[in-house]
């Protein structure tokens, strides 16, 4: 119940809805602005003669009849193959958050109900290669995987995120299974359950609402990653990410830059659909982190 | 817990970050010492109809066998470290030598690779941090303040920036500044200069990409910012208004002093995340405006010919920045650690 102490005079109040209502536009428009002008030509989606043909559509409407197209969508998603790319990023995802909540649930949870000294060693070397940026590993990897020849495959790139993923992983785990008591599994290793079997029966059933947090985290880490996927796998290979920023290399020249245009709204989309479902559990995943310090 | 058990538990995540982290980092060391052999050359007498000559070829055989005698190289010690594509020991001694002043030294310093990427890393880093920390606690006052059914839908539309994949981000931010788009017309239009560019100035450039760090970076501070507000003590609120206090001053003495910790917070992860600023170059395709080290290393790797000895030398250098960085939180967190053991 706000007291009459702590509503806003007018004037406040009006000054924190037009903060509001900028920050807004500054945080959406760009998006809606681009998702609208993928679907028009690049005369108007570059307009030099009059802004508003962005909007209108003018060379759009001359070329095709009507003020809207999908030639762009239809030359990345066709012509240049883009749901190849779609389809390895979902590949590697799907992977990579299996996996990396596979095995980072079972460390977390041992680092967790563990009280010796070397947890906290372990900790500290996962938080430094978790600021450490993963471009600065690329040149490690490089030799040994032509080498082994396993350079280029999806395979060796899901291990590599996998692994990147961990140090955050183990963190925010190790952070969410602290606040799963302890007496828990205790009293199921009295009853005579292993450490395994306590895990399984006692802490499986109750530790999703972290898992799919994290889950989250790592969906975004490897749906995002550029450094990694770009030098590590083939042309034929390709994510999303890297290919967009080859597709600008040769766009520019040929003066197709609409493809590009259309592949970034293709490759946002699902983000929004993700934020849309899980905006609770992102925000309390990012800060989870920060009021446990 | 067991060793033993702990140790089955930890293995599988373990034994991922030592050869996919930890070996790495060790390859990465060894490849900044040694660098690639030379091809080993030899000279033949040509005899041909008309006279013997002398020529130098490449001896492929002995090459070869070379390489694969020694498959890292050949040792050079710290030279690629001291080399002008790195830290460019001579060339620095020789800048401070020459210069009478200290702008002119930072001009010549700021014509080696390294440095201007140094100079563009750190001046995105501190600008960047202090004026995103700003945004994200104003829009988590504003936010908090609005009704309850408005707050989800703001916050949605806060993540986004945040979420979005950072090249992509940088991509639609870039589109939207070129000269012939929306926010470059705009520009020009006020400007009243039309043949202005963002893209041909290097200081527009910095300021684009450190506006687009903070748009990118704001959200998080937001979230953290907001979910602190929420167990803001209400007495200590309502003690300050019965002293009197204005509304800036609640800000200023009950709300800030609160909120100071995830500050500390908000300010060491984005010192570390700021510090890699690599795909916002790329996607604003700015290299010849601003590089930071970690483009540095793609560029060497990504080349047609991959420069690994070069790349590994910045990863490594790069590897102590974030080291020096990381600092402090490794302080806090030691001391957090013995805070909870006593």
């Amino acid at each position: 119940m706000a007291s009459k102490a702590q509503t806003m005079p007018a004037g406040l109040r009006l000054l924190t809805s037009a903060f509001i209502v900028i920050w807004l536009i500054m945080a959406a428009f760009p998006f809606l602005w681009t998702l609208w002008g993928s679907f028009k030509v690049e005369l108007d989606f570059f307009s030099i003669a009059d802004w508003t043909n962005a909007l209108t559509g003018a060379n759009t409407k001359d070329t095709y009849g009507v003020p809207f197209t999908g030639a762009g969508y239809e030359g990345a998603w066709v012509e240049n193959h883009f749901w190849r790319n779609v389809i390895n990023t979902f590949i590697i995802c799907f992977f990579v958050v299996c996996t990396s909540l596979t095995i980072g649930t079972l460390g977390g949870y041992a680092l967790s109900r563990s009280g010796f000294k070397y947890v906290f060693w372990l900790l500290i070397i996962a938080l430094i290669f978790r600021a450490m940026p993963p471009i600065t590993l690329v040149a490690g990897y490089m030799l040994p995987f032509f080498e082994w020849n396993v350079w280029g495959i999806l395979p060796t790139a899901i291990i590599v995120l996998v692994a990147i993923n961990q140090p955050f992983t183990l963190w925010m785990l190790h952070s969410f299974f602290q606040n799963i008591p302890k007496e828990l599994d205790e009293s199921a290793k009295v009853d005579g359950c292993t450490q395994f079997q306590a895990f399984r029966h006692v802490i499986i059933p109750v530790m999703w609402p972290g898992v799919i947090t994290t889950g989250l985290f790592s969906f975004l880490l490897a749906y995002n990653d550029f450094a990694v996927t770009a030098m590590l796998l083939s042309e034929s290979n390709r994510t999303m990410v890297p290919q967009i920023a080859a597709f600008l290399g040769t766009t520019y020249t040929e003066g197709n830059v609409m493809f590009a245009v259309a592949a970034v709204v293709s490759a946002t989309a699902p983000l929004f659909v993700l934020v849309m479902f899980f905006q609770r559990q992102i925000v309390s995943g990012l800060t989870a982190g920060a009021v446990k310090g | 817990m067991k060793h033993r058990t702990f140790f089955w538990f930890f293995l599988p995540t373990g034994l991922a970050m030592l050869l996919f982290i930890a070996a790495p980092i060790v390859s990465v060391v060894m490849q900044s010492v040694f660098a690639p052999h030379e091809a080993v050359f030899e000279t033949v007498e040509n005899c041909g109809p008309f006279g013997c000559k002398e020529e130098t070829v490449i001896n492929q055989d002995a090459t070869r066998a070379l390489r694969e005698a020694e498959p890292l190289g050949r040792f050079v010690g710290l030279d690629i470290y001291f080399d002008r594509g790195h830290l460019a020991i001579a060339e620095v001694g020789e800048a401070w030598r020459g210069s009478d002043s200290m702008g002119a030294f930072f001009d010549r310093l700021g014509n080696l690779p390294f440095y201007r990427a140094i100079g563009f890393t750190l001046t995105y880093t501190f600008v960047t941090v202090p004026l995103l920390i700003l945004l994200g606690l104003m829009i988590a006052l504003a936010v908090n303040s609005l009704h309850r059914h408005l707050k989800g839908l703001v916050i949605f539309f806060s993540l986004l920036p945040m979420i979005v994949t950072p090249i992509i981000g940088a991509l639609i931010l870039f589109w939207m500044i070129d000269s012939r788009g929306i926010i470059g017309n705009l520009i020009i239009y006020l400007s009243g200069d039309p043949t202005l560019s963002l893209k041909a100035s290097t200081s527009l450039m910095w300021i684009s990409i450190i506006i687009y760090g903070i748009w990118h970076s704001a959200p998080f501070a937001f979230v953290v910012f907001y979910a602190g507000l929420q167990t803001l003590p209400k007495d200590q609120i309502e003690a300050a208004q019965i002293d009197g206090a204005s509304r800036f001053q609640q800000l200023r003495f009950v709300v800030v002093p609160h909120l100071m910790p995830l500050v500390t917070f908000v300010t060491l992860i984005k010192l570390m995340d700021n510090f890699r600023v690599f795909e916002e170059i790329v996607g604003f395709n700015a290299q010849a405006h601003a590089t930071s080290l970690s483009w540095i290393i793609f560029n060497d790797l990504s080349g047609e010919t991959q420069q690994l000895s070069s790349a590994a030398t910045t990863s490594v250098l790069t590897i102590l920045g974030v080291a020096i960085l990381l600092s402090p939180v490794l302080v806090r967190t030691w001391r957090d650690f013995r805070g909870r053991a006593h």
